[in-house]
């Protein structure tokens, strides 16, 4: 997408496709309203509504963001987004509401490229959105909308069907799904191969009709985290640089606004020390890191996800390379030697802090990327809340020496799938406050040493930790 | 050979666990492996021709479609004495990997992706102005199944050590994986191949498999993955549908439940004594089914059926009474469970997932036990013995044999040196059943994109006259 200089204060495209130029839709009356935003709209917008468009549409991406941190069900996010596309992107008058939609995605583009966790972030939240829409179409402009992306999706004749009627049965009747009409190569459904929702033959997958959803959002997924990595090259090489007066700084403020604290930068001056993680690991850690923390000086080795989850987080905590070093070769060298750790270990620690290979300074793992990770044998990372048992973690819980109505209230949220909840349940528990929500370790960390330690303050300009995953954007 | 680097970013090797290298390694070292039999041995015996023409996929020269820098693209690894591993090695042709391996003599080699220049290359690339990031384009895809990942279920050994108790657990994933990826996704060009210790890998080259994304990648493996959990989740198979995945369904009555009651169950004696049979009662949600086995077993009346192996009777005691009477679905569930527990495959889920993954050579050797990772048959893996498979002394010795024997007669005719011995066989197996029909479609779809191409460049009109 490309946003010309046309005069102060209006901006356009000197390369004109048309107006509705992208791949299906058109402000025709009942024609679909989706798109897959693969060409830029050339029209003129003026810099408030540059930014508006952007901010309503945010709005929308980050309510849904709150929406799946909860763990709500794909029925009840549908809903919400639904009313809040009808909410934020209303136009006073109707046929520029697809110009909104156009506008504000390519906006978004722009400010969600520039790196991969928000590359990531914002293609998670279109994806969620863009297959909520699709959804609530009519099977109509489904159909229409599948022709005209040009999808590999093929109809089975009667003869193929019968061949295999017995088998497509087993899947459908095990998943109260009707039978499949079509099939697909079965690199489109990624997510229902992983799953096992469809069948499966000669790398074709048979698809039922309302599985749809599922190749559709997955073309969109596709293309659009190509489009992001282009517009990244093209926003480094050359846009950032002429917009610099321009859209540069409302484009670089759109996303930090938005975004929760970094953990990866020690922005509070606190730091911890090897003393102190006996304690701290005690009062203060998140149950996953605890678990971590106890097996790794249990067994003098942890496997490498476990190493990478509690490393990272001792990181972000405030645990300074050489600390690290000391702490990790302390647990490792007694069932290896300090050579072995040395010439095997110490890279990896090192690594992590930025110091080897590409000097990346790593991030520590979010909930969200806890939770999703799948633990082996031998492994103790992931998310207690999500992998124990429902005996262990009720063991583990017990030992933090909980009343028995919260140890209920928790047990009932991992019941239900609300394992952050169930996080910040236990965090109430242990310190006897409120807690508005657990989407970090650090953040719980933090938090924890917030309420046990009053007096230290962490930097003053640092963001408020209870505002995170609020819009912090003064509402106009 | 490019510029030596030392390993970058922390790509996890395919063995993550490396604590048990200790004194008992030590002792195989002197019979087994060495570094001067490791010289010999790739100066004489490694198939060098045979892995070459594999990794170009018919990129020889003699087509004009072909792709001369296909396999200068390729991204090798080594790791050479004392663990120094050499990264992101790439060669320009046949004679100079060759001379580079022998040159090094690396204990172990690993093969990574092809990416989009030269790894050798690669920092030319890294600059932030450049628009050509390095990153991986195509790559095999491929699994690694490690009987570590299995020590939860076998009563025989644990850790790095095998035996013939517990292998036929590696011949079930093998056939379970090697169906499934025939059947179900449609590749043909599937080499497994034993991994020299305690597993095997399975490479999958159709040029679809080589293709796909990481994700694609990811959701392969998913397919794949049964078995959930670690010593902190009670259930490790949990089957909620209501009927199984026609996948799973051949799985089971094909080789997961024939295997479990004629091998597994018998092997590591799943059901007695005491301490065996107490997990897989763990397996069952129904206390009351639990009780009244404890009961008739701890009793221990062997006589009843004197001739029939007491594992054998018991299962039957408990298939039956699980699946009899009106215990409902989630109790019929339970005996696949219980046998899905004991035999489906359990693959190592990060080497498949990405692109960028390491994975060692087939025909490399095991520095801890000096055997050649050798090709397995998946057609016959059943009669695959590990502790048979030639180690690197074993075939020195067989090539001094064959020419003491044959010093005499000078007839002039060469022979290579790899068919004296037993590694002839495996190579023979690797060109005849892998590589030719690898290469003879690996050549038709360079031809067909070169007349796609042509057909293309003859349509679009030219400025040039």
């Amino acid at each position: 997408m490309e946003f010309k200089t046309a005069t102060n204060r209006r901006l356009s495209n000197a390369a004109s496709t048309g107006l509705y130029g992208t791949g299906v839709g058109g402000a025709g009356g009942g024609a679909s309203r989706l798109s897959l935003y693969q060409v830029a709209p050339c029209v003129e917008v003026s810099i408030e509504e540059f930014e508006q468009f952007a901010l309503d549409r945010l709005r929308v991406l980050k309510a849904i963001e709150e929406n799946r941190a909860r763990g709500r069900r794909l029925e009840e996010v549908e809903a919400v987004v639904n009313d809040l596309w009808r909410k934020h992107m209303r136009t006073p008058n109707a046929a520029d509401a697809h110009n909104k939609d156009m506008i504000s995605h390519f906006v978004l583009r722009l400010v969600y490229c520039r790196t991969e966790e928000l590359r990531r972030w914002f293609l998670g939240m279109e994806t969620t959105l863009f297959r909520q829409r699709f959804r609530s179409e009519t099977p109509e402009s489904q159909r229409r909308f599948m022709e005209e992306c040009k999808l590999p999706y093929k109809a089975i004749n009667t003869t193929e069907f019968e061949a295999v009627k017995d088998k497509l049965g087993q899947v459908a009747r095990s998943l109260n799904q009707p039978l499949p009409t079509g099939m697909v190569p079965f690199e489109e459904v990624p997510e229902l191969v992983a799953s096992r929702r469809v069948f499966l033959q000669r790398g074709n997958a048979f698809v039922p009709r309302d599985q749809l959803v599922a190749i559709v959002s997955n073309h969109f997924r596709a293309r659009l985290s190509k489009a992001l990595v282009l517009t990244n090259r093209k926003w480094t090489a050359t846009i950032a640089e002429e917009e610099k007066d321009r859209l540069t700084p409302i484009v670089e403020a759109l996303s930090t606004r938005y975004l929760g604290p970094d953990y990866s930068q020690l922005k509070s001056k606190t730091t911890i020390g090897l003393q102190d993680l006996d304690s701290l690991a005690q009062r203060s850690f998140p149950l996953c890191m605890r678990h971590l923390y106890t097996k790794v000086k249990e067994d003098h080795h942890l496997r490498h996800g476990g190493r990478q989850q509690l490393g990272l987080f001792l990181k972000g905590a405030g645990l300074k390379l050489e600390d690290a070093l000391a702490f990790w070769r302390a647990e490792f060298s007694q069932k290896m030697g300090v050579e072995k750790f040395d010439k095997e270990y110490s890279y990896n620690v090192r690594h992590n802090y930025g110091r080897e290979g590409k000097r990346t300074d790593y991030t520590p793992y979010s909930c969200m990327k806890i939770i999703m990770a799948t633990p082996g044998v031998g492994d103790h990372h992931g998310c207690p809340f999500r992998h124990f048992s429902q005996e262990n973690l009720h063991a583990v819980i017990g030992g933090l020496r909980l009343n028995a109505h919260t140890v209920d209230d928790i047990m009932g949220k991992v019941r239900n799938h609300h394992y952050q909840l169930a996080c910040a349940a236990t965090f109430e528990g242990v310190h006897g406050c409120q807690c508005d929500g657990i989407n970090h370790p650090n953040q719980y960390f933090e938090q924890s040493q917030k309420v046990l330690n009053p007096q230290l303050k962490s930097g003053g300009d640092d963001l408020d930790l209870s505002l995170q995953g609020m819009p912090v954007v003064p509402n106009s | 050979m490019g510029q030596q680097q030392q390993q970058e970013g922390p790509v996890p090797m395919e063995e993550d666990v490396k604590m048990e290298t200790t004194a008992e390694d030590s002792r195989h070292l002197q019979h087994g492996f060495s570094p001067d039999y490791l010289k010999l041995y790739y100066g004489r015996l490694f198939p060098f021709a045979e892995m070459y023409k594999w990794l170009s996929y018919g990129n020889d020269g003699k087509h004009p479609g072909c792709d001369p820098s296909f396999i200068a693209r390729r991204e090798f690894s080594f790791t050479l004495e004392h663990d120094i591993y050499l990264r992101y090695l790439s060669f320009h042709d046949a004679s100079e990997m060759e001379a580079t391996i022998r040159a090094k003599c690396p204990h172990k080699i690993d093969i990574g992706a092809v990416y989009n220049v030269e790894p050798a290359k690669r920092t030319a690339y890294s600059g932030a102005g450049s628009d050509r990031v390095f990153s991986p384009v195509e790559r095999e895809l491929v699994f690694d199944i490690d009987m570590t990942d299995y020590d939860d279920i076998r009563n025989c050994c644990s850790g790095a050590d095998i035996c013939l108790k517990c292998w036929p657990l590696m011949t079930i994933a093998i056939k379970v994986v090697d169906t499934a990826l025939r059947d179900d996704f449609g590749f043909e060009h599937i080499l497994w191949v034993y991994s020299g210790r305690r597993g095997v890998h399975c490479w999958v080259c159709d040029a679809r498999a080589r293709r796909l994304t990481n994700e694609q990648r990811t959701s392969i493996t998913d397919y794949f993955r049964l078995y959930k959990g670690n010593e902190n989740t009670a259930k490790k198979v949990s089957l909620v549908a209501a009927s199984l995945h026609p996948s799973l369904l051949r799985a089971y009555t094909d080789v997961c439940r024939p295997f479990f009651e004629d091998t597994i169950l018998l092997n590591q004696s799943l059901l007695t004594p005491e301490g065996n049979y107490e997990r897989v009662l763990d397996l069952v949600p129904d206390d009351a089914v639990k009780t009244n086995m404890r009961d008739r077993w701890q009793e221990n009346r062997r006589s009843s059926a004197a001739r029939e192996d007491v594992n054998a009777s018991r299962w039957r005691q408990l298939k039956q009474t699980l699946e009899s009477k009106q215990k409902g679905q989630a109790l019929r569930r339970c005996v696949e469970e219980i046998v899905f527990s004991y035999t489906y495959p359990r693959l190592d889920m990060e080497v498949s997932k990405h692109m960028n993954h390491l994975l060692k050579a087939p025909f490399c050797v095991h520095p801890k036990t000096g055997r050649v990772c050798v090709p397995i048959d998946p057609q016959k893996c059943e009669t695959f013995d590990p502790t048979t498979v030639p180690t690197l002394s074993q075939l020195l010795n067989e090539l001094n044999e064959n020419e003491a024997k044959h010093s005499s007669i000078n007839n002039g005719s060469k022979t290579r040196d790899l068919e004296k011995t037993s590694l002839g066989r495996a190579v023979h197996f690797f060109q005849t059943s892998f590589l030719d029909p690898l290469l003879q479609a690996s050549k038709a779809e360079v031809a067909a994109a070169y007349q796609e191409k042509l057909h293309e460049s003859a349509s679009r009109p030219t400025l040039n006259w």
